[in-house]
């Protein structure tokens, strides 16, 4: 089963969801009138995309197709085209779901650092594992620097992985300073020569500003050693969240810039739609989706395979 | 917590301050209520059922007729709050005479391993011998987890090499070992799923039907998205939940799923985690969260934190000292110091009603009242014994003196002192006061002050007491109207 398969799976209670409009809803030869809108805004409010591109969506189909009779295909082509263009926002990331690696801006000169970050839960460290495991597949030597010195059995979860995918672990004791691993994780990955240096850290709440600091920290140590470090600051996000995930993205970004977010747990019923609704408020693109518990189930995110696994007919 | 929830719901509600109220426009402005807890995460057949009640009854209920509209809106609002979210039940139903068995599940990440030990934590506190059994085999490092925690909160923890156990022998162990140990609960903490995945939901109600857990607890992350209630409604489904505990309630997250899960399974939300640490889970009033969420405040919670950490004696002499109105820096700095043991200044600002808006605009003026207090405590701490009893004292040179002590601008040491002065008097006037009319003046405070905390005591003009600046404004306004009719008539 492939990318576009097992998306589909996973999108497939979503898809149902959608499809049940196009059958209820937009009857070919009936009028589309505001009671019909408004159901359909219903629907779209459910995935948690946000009441904002909910509107424009809705705002489109109304000012595209309201009060004519419902052409179904018409109709599916403008939210299509309109969920396409909300996901993709200006082109500015390289999607290319045969090369595992596209999404990153990796560096061919010296380790690319990548910073891993999010709330507690989200699946940061199962995500790293299995990010690790995408470019060990490519052809590419990794080091992972288990940053995540709080959580109990934290560093241990990460070095199981590590053990599991044969890569190098920078590890230290439980309360170390996260950002002292985080440089000697830099340090050892430059003496070794590897390829990509990904950096585990402690799940924290946006709303916690002494463990932003910290996250800062980190953030700024790393470009000590390797100057423009980290290249890619990825924020794992839990598909289920809802409109805090703005939230979290907003925050994060302040402090770590994030480059891209991993929509992790994708397979759940939940449908990830928050991850609309930051790239329409923030212009953060989704890179990455976990689609189950095993280590292969971490795919390129692809808007155009999404979009049409979301309200593909044939599905 | 829920402070978004409450900015827009706040916001939302301030229709019921502009100009008059038809049907129309309570209508209309439920419209934006409606957004505003959907941004919030409601469930949305929730919100619309929820805003559909509140209508109903508010144009039923002859509001409009009535004198105080708008208060009479929102307490209607506060009521279908705390009816959607309670009641609660908060007890456990512990089997007297033995041993009483709790089932927790949840999603991946929702804080399965973490609510557990906060859970062993609470019932340790209430003289209970809970035990913590490792039932999670699938996530790397969740049994290591587990037995970190149980070490922190000191309680035994029953583990098995995943490799040759199965959940739901580790259970069955689990049970038998505590009873022979002497522990009267045992938690069991399953491994975290995505309840589309139906091996381990099967899994789970193996473990249901052959452990018998008197109680099944589900943990749900507040930050949980439109999704919370289908969750929340398969694992009651498949299992009967007892309860629920929704946790990272200390984000900032607008905690619509708390509205909504009640609403749609029926089952009560018993606890919510506040905080990392193990001693951050609280039991859920429905009614303080409502309060909070509509911004009004939560004394009740303040109170009890209060008693908490302060003594009596200290609040008998803190009380003692007001009364006679001998108050000193002494005394402000001992203040200081106790409310600083209550948690954060924003946390204590949010539960007075009425400050909560404050405490926001303190955020967002960037200025941390945290460092503010630590700044009070480091100029005070440079005065000498007698210039703290008598700060009237306090000359230029002594002035200078205090501020090269702590590294502060001598103006800064006036401001303090200025702001003292205000304080004292304020004391004075409060002390006569009752606990209904104390409450009303901290109010008054809060209304009369800039942000930046700086207080602002209305004069004493005359013995009719102070003048009520509105009231005033609409004398005079109505005198110029009478005027301008009494021209027209002499025309």
């Amino acid at each position: 089963m492939g990318f576009f398969g097992k998306l589909k799976g996973a999108l497939k209670k979503t898809t149902d969801l959608l499809r049940t409009d196009v059958r209820d809803l937009f009857k070919a030869g009936e009028i589309l009138d505001e009671p019909k809108l408004q159901e359909f805004e219903k629907r779209l409010l459910l995935s948690d995309m946000g009441f904002a591109a909910a509107q424009e969506i809705v705002t489109e189909v109304r000012e595209k197709h309201g009060g004519r009779t419902v052409d179904v295909e018409a109709i599916w082509s403008t939210v299509k085209a309109k969920l396409r263009s909300l996901l993709k926002g200006d082109e500015d990331v390289l999607y290319d779901s045969d090369n595992p690696v596209s999404p990153l801006n990796l560096q061919s000169d010296g380790p690319t650092v990548i910073l891993v970050s999010g709330v507690n839960g989200v699946g940061k460290t199962t995500s790293i594992a299995k990010l690790a495991n995408l470019i060990q597949k490519s052809g590419k030597s990794v080091l992972l620097a288990a940053g995540d010195t709080f959580r109990a059995a934290a560093v241990e979860q990460l070095t199981m992985w590590s053990e599991r995918l044969g890569c190098e672990i920078v590890t230290k004791p439980a309360g170390t300073d996260p950002a002292s691993v985080a440089y000697t994780g830099c340090d050892v990955g430059v003496e070794k020569g590897v390829d990509v240096i990904i950096i585990d850290t402690a799940g924290r709440l946006q709303t916690h500003q002494n463990l932003m600091d910290e996250l800062h920290k980190i953030y700024r140590v790393i470009a000590k050693r390797i100057p423009e470090a980290p290249h890619e600051a990825l924020l794992v996000l839990d598909a289920t969240t809802g409109q805090n995930g703005l939230s979290q993205a907003k925050h994060f970004s302040e402090v770590v810039e994030c480059t891209g977010l991993v929509l992790a747990k994708l397979d759940g019923s939940a449908k990830g739609g928050v991850a609309i609704a930051i790239r329409q408020t923030m212009g953060i693109p989704v890179k990455y989706v976990g689609l189950g518990e095993q280590i292969d189930d971490l795919e390129v995110f692809d808007p155009d395979n999404f979009v049409d696994a979301l309200i593909d007919k044939e599905a | 917590m829920f402070e978004g929830i409450t900015d827009n719901l706040r916001s939302a509600l301030s229709f019921v301050n502009r100009g008059r109220l038809t049907e129309a426009s309570i209508r209309e402005g439920m419209q934006s209520v409606r957004q505003a807890l959907l941004e919030a995460d409601v469930n949305y057949d929730v919100a619309q059922n929820f805003i559909e009640r509140v209508t109903e009854r508010v144009i039923g209920d002859d509001v409009l007729k009535s004198l105080s509209p708008t208060e009479q809106i929102i307490g209607v609002v506060n009521q279908e709050l705390i009816d959607l979210m309670g009641p609660v039940d908060h007890s456990l139903h512990f089997v007297k005479g033995s041993i009483t068995v709790l089932m927790m599940c949840g999603l991946q990440g929702a804080g399965k391993t973490t609510t557990c030990g906060k859970l062993a934590k609470l019932l340790q506190a209430e003289g209970r011998k809970p035990m913590l059994v490792a039932a999670d085999l699938q996530r790397p490092a969740a049994i290591e987890q587990l037995r970190v925690v149980g070490e922190q909160v000191g309680v035994p923890v029953h583990t098995e090499d995943p490799a040759d156990s199965t959940p739901l022998k580790v259970c069955q162990n689990g049970v038998a070992k505590a009873k022979k140990e002497g522990a009267d609960v045992v938690i069991l903490d399953t491994a975290g799923r995505l309840h589309v995945d139906d091996e381990l939901m099967k899994e789970l109600e193996q473990i249901d039907r052959r452990v018998q857990p008197h109680q099944i607890l589900l943990v749900c992350d507040a930050m949980t998205g439109q999704d919370a209630v289908n969750s929340a409604k398969t694992f009651n489904d498949a299992l009967e939940l007892d309860g629920v505990i929704l946790t990272k309630l200390d984000g900032d997250t607008r905690g619509g799923a708390a509205l909504s899960v009640k609403e749609v399974t029926g089952v009560p939300i018993k606890f919510i985690g506040v905080g990392e640490q193990l001693d951050k889970l609280e039991l859920f009033h429905p009614d303080r969260m409502a309060s909070r969420i509509l911004g009004m405040g939560d004394v009740v919670t303040l109170f009890e934190k209060a008693q908490a950490e302060i003594s009596e004696e200290e609040m008998e002499d803190a009380q003692q000292k007001m009364s006679e109105g001998k108050f000193t820096l002494v005394d402000f700095q001992k203040q200081m110091r106790m409310v600083k043991r209550m948690g954060s200044v924003k946390d204590i600002m949010k539960m007075i009603p009425g400050l909560g808006g404050m405490s926001d605009a303190l955020g967002a003026s960037g200025e941390d009242p945290e460092k503010e207090l630590k700044r009070v405590d480091g100029i005070i701490n440079s005065m000498t014994e007698y210039e703290r009893e008598h700060p009237a004292k306090i000359d230029r040179s002594r002035r200078n003196r205090i501020a090269t002590g702590c590294g502060v601008e001598p103006s800064e040491v006036n401001a303090l002192l200025k702001q003292f002065g205000e304080m004292a008097t304020m004391m004075k006037r409060m002390s006569g006061m009752g606990a209904m009319d104390r409450m009303k003046a901290v109010q008054d405070i809060a209304k009369n002050s800039d942000p930046s905390g700086n207080f602002k005591v209305q004069k004493q003009r005359s013995k009719r007491g102070p003048q009520n600046a509105n009231k005033l404004k609409d004398l005079k306004k109505k005198q110029r109207q009478d005027k301008k009719k009494a021209r027209k008539r002499n025309k």
